[in-house]
């Protein structure tokens, strides 16, 4: 073999670096971070808020990066994520490093020419918490892995209000609680039916350390603090009867699917379809709520 | 496998170049539209 012949091993094709940003996970990023922005009560030149969703975006993506990176080992072990570009050894594991840091410190750095300080040190701290609270420290040690972890995916909507506004507001930070809330039932919803996944990574999610009924309990517990946040908005008086409506229907059904998991008794994968429906809904479920917030705040009824 | 391993670096690395250009290029063009949106709210 050539020397360049052997370099062609560790020149990555681009579509793997962009596989390396996890796409379809930075899509709820942006639509929770656009709604932060939309539902703000000032408004921004466009292409100041375009920028900082782009920023939003490019964060997740190299948060998403950093964390294949640290994780190769693993995700070589499980099934659903064996053919990303690392594991699959179609990229080497400093491309990945470089990658991630370059686009760490780009997004942080334009968020912060195109809006405010503030919202640069918040996408910061979201690329921080995802990569070293959650990938590095708390994935592997602890089943609350995804209660905790689940603060990074909630910055969002955050930034984007920060990013028009300067300033935190309650509104924001409810909806920073909402998905912070969410995150558990939605994933553990989805560690019940790949949880041999888990079990053979030596990943403590909650149904391999604490066993099916048990995560089916905390699934309905969480559900119900989850509606509870999700009603607060309303509450409050922060939103209006859009977001109240939308939110008391949205949560009815949650409530119905997660009821449905904690009575079913189901060990087998096969028999686990209320797992499924809920972890299906629970993204249907967030995509709707965060879009009546942003249709409260611009039509008037 | 490739029989031609350094046909397909050349690919990698001429779609890479392309990219990079295009990215470089929108690049400058955002921060054109940033500059004159900051101006604008500025003034």
């Amino acid at each position: 073999m050539t020397s360049a012949a052997a370099e062609s091993v560790h020149l990555a094709d681009w579509r793997d670096l962009v596989a390396l940003t996890k796409p379809r996970v930075m899509s709820l990023v942006v639509f929770t971070g656009l709604c932060g922005l939309l539902a703000a009560p000032v408004s921004i030149p466009f292409i100041l808020g375009f920028t900082a969703i782009l920023c939003i975006a490019l964060g997740a993506g190299a948060a998403g990066a950093l964390n294949q990176w640290y994780e190769h080992d693993l995700d070589a072990k499980m099934r659903r994520t064996a053919n990303r570009p690392l594991p699959a050894k179609r990229m080497d594991r400093q491309t990945a490093l470089h990658f991630g840091v370059g686009l760490s410190v780009f997004s942080v750095i334009l968020m912060e020419l195109a809006t405010n300080y503030l919202a640069a040190i918040l996408l910061a701290a979201s690329i921080l918490f995802y990569v070293l609270i959650y990938t590095v420290w708390l994935k592997r040690r602890t089943a609350q892995n995804i209660v905790i972890g689940g603060a990074a995916g909630a910055f969002p909507p955050l930034i984007g209000w920060v990013a028009a506004t300067g300033s935190i507001d309650l509104l924001p930070v409810l909806l920073f609680a909402i998905i912070f809330l969410w995150t558990p039932p939605h994933f553990w919803a989805l560690s019940l039916f790949v949880r041999s996944d888990y079990a053979n990574a030596n990943v403590p999610m909650l149904p391999v350390v604490a066993g099916i009924r048990n995560t089916r309990s905390q699934i309905l517990v969480y559900s119900v603090i989850l509606v509870v946040s999700a009603m607060a908005p309303f509450a409050l008086g922060l939103t209006g009867l859009i977001y109240g409506i939308s939110a008391a229907v949205l949560n009815t059904i949650f409530l119905i699917l997660a009821a449905a998991v904690w009575a079913n008794t189901s060990e087998d994968v096969s028999g686990m379809k209320p797992e499924r429906r809920l972890f299906a809904f629970s993204i249907l479920y967030l995509f709707g709520l965060f879009a009546a917030v942003v249709v409260d705040r611009w039509v008037t009824l | 496998m490739n029989p031609h391993p350094e046909d397909e670096l050349l690919r990698r690395q001429r779609e890479r170049a392309r990219l990079m250009a295009w990215l470089l290029g929108a690049f400058v063009i955002l921060l054109f539209l940033i500059t004159l949106a900051k101006i604008g709210i500025n003034r």
